[in-house]
């Protein structure tokens, strides 16, 4: 079975790509979830850079960080965080939402 | 209850479209109806013990285990579609003919079936993890009990009757065809989920992204939508692909491409030294 083997070396090859390009750390920002609603609901990030979404969850409740305007989902446990990487993204305004809780959770990604 | 009855529907859609296309690529094997709910018991299981163990998952690898979590049960049932399209290529034709000479079931293809079985559990898991925690935080946030039940009860019909509506579709197909189509169907899947568990990947910075959106439709079809989340599951259609989603989708149709070509290959060589007649099965020149 050589197909795997190749399979698995260009794999690592391209997770050493990966860890390379972490070399300049990205920028972080950070969204809070407390009573099922981000804060702040308008998050400023550059554009054209690829950056990081450090979301921290409040609320004794799980909630799903998700967009689908960037293409991201993320568990967030209650009293917990986690991190997306985002980007690099255009200048525009992109849109996210708590899959758990669409009417009150959402909020927006101003990247200029 | 409105809140409840659309994340189950949506999580539920999911499932069952994968469910009926599995259903309909193992028509006419012997008992594979025991398989399908055998799989549908397992994943509903799973999706149990992977809520309870999320605060586990999620500590894994500094943070990103739910990334990788995610990617792996997809890749997993990547490989396993791959196994069956591979064997089907050379065996559905066989199939066919033996459905339509005795009008019914043949127990061939067992193999097959616990492979597929694998690949329902595995999508069940996936959505009714996310599912299971979506109910803790709302029976946590106080829903009524009789709220909570109507939500999921509808959630769970509406999901399921559009994949059963699926699967009847699938029936119509003549039965030369069928298992063709199926085997296609199949693959364009298997290369979704291989494209989205990529898109886990990129956002732990366990991948690069290769432009984190190289296309934009979503003004014409979002993926948020009804249809935009059905041709999601069905032939991985994303309004913003990353390049290396794109890259993934590409790879795994070729890797199968190229397993089909060689089980073809490899089986009519040994036709070819039994001497025996070989008719279901196209000859390739050496």
């Amino acid at each position: 079975m050589r197909l795997p083997l190749t399979v698995a070396m260009t794999m690592s090859l391209m997770f050493a790509q990966a860890g390379a390009a972490m070399a300049g750390e990205p920028p972080e920002f950070t969204l809070v979830i407390k009573n099922h609603t981000y804060s702040p609901s308008e998050l400023k990030v550059p554009a054209d850079i690829k950056f990081k979404i450090r979301v921290s969850n409040e609320d004794s409740t799980p909630e799903e960080f998700e967009s689908t305007d960037f293409n991201r989902e993320s568990v967030v446990l209650p009293n917990r965080s986690i991190v997306v990487y985002v980007g690099p993204l255009h200048a525009g305004t992109y849109g996210f939402f708590g899959d758990f809780h669409r009417d009150t959770a959402y909020g927006r990604l101003i990247v200029q | 209850m409105p809140a409840v009855a659309l994340l189950v529907f949506r999580e539920v859609l999911e499932a069952s479209l994968i469910v009926s296309i599995v259903c309909a690529a193992t028509r006419g094997v012997h008992g594979r109806g025991m398989f399908v709910a055998g799989g549908i018991g397992l994943g509903i299981l799973g999706a149990l013990v992977v809520a309870l163990g999320a605060n586990f998952i999620a500590n894994l690898a500094g943070g990103a285990g739910q990334d990788i979590f995610n990617a792996g049960v997809l890749l997993s049932a990547v490989v396993m579609i791959g196994w069956h399209v591979v064997w089907m290529s050379s065996h559905g034709r066989e199939l066919a003919q033996h459905m339509q000479a005795v009008g019914g079931a043949v127990k061939s293809g067992s193999r097959s079936l616990t492979v597929l079985l694998t690949v329902v559990a595995l999508a069940v898991l996936r959505e009714g993890s996310e599912v299971v925690l979506f109910l803790y935080g709302m029976a946590a946030g106080g829903i009524g009990a009789a709220g909570l039940a109507a939500g999921i009860a509808l959630g769970i019909t509406g999901g399921s009757l559009l994949g059963v509506a699926l699967y009847f579709g699938l029936l119509r197909i003549p039965l030369k065809h069928f298992f063709s189509v199926t085997n296609a169907l199949l693959m364009v899947l298997a290369a979704g989920l291989a494209a989205t568990a990529a898109g886990f990947l990129v956002q732990s910075d366990l991948l690069p992204a290769w432009g984190s959106q190289v296309w934009d439709t979503s003004h014409l079809l979002s993926d948020d939508s009804i249809t935009g989340k059905t041709l999601g599951v069905l032939i991985g259609y994303k309004a913003r692909p990353a390049g290396i989603q794109i890259a993934f989708y590409l790879v795994t149709l070729a890797l199968f491409g190229a397993g089909m070509l060689w089980q073809k290959r490899a089986l009519s060589v040994r036709t070819a030294l039994d001497g025996l007649p070989g008719d279901s099965l196209p000859k390739l020149s050496h």
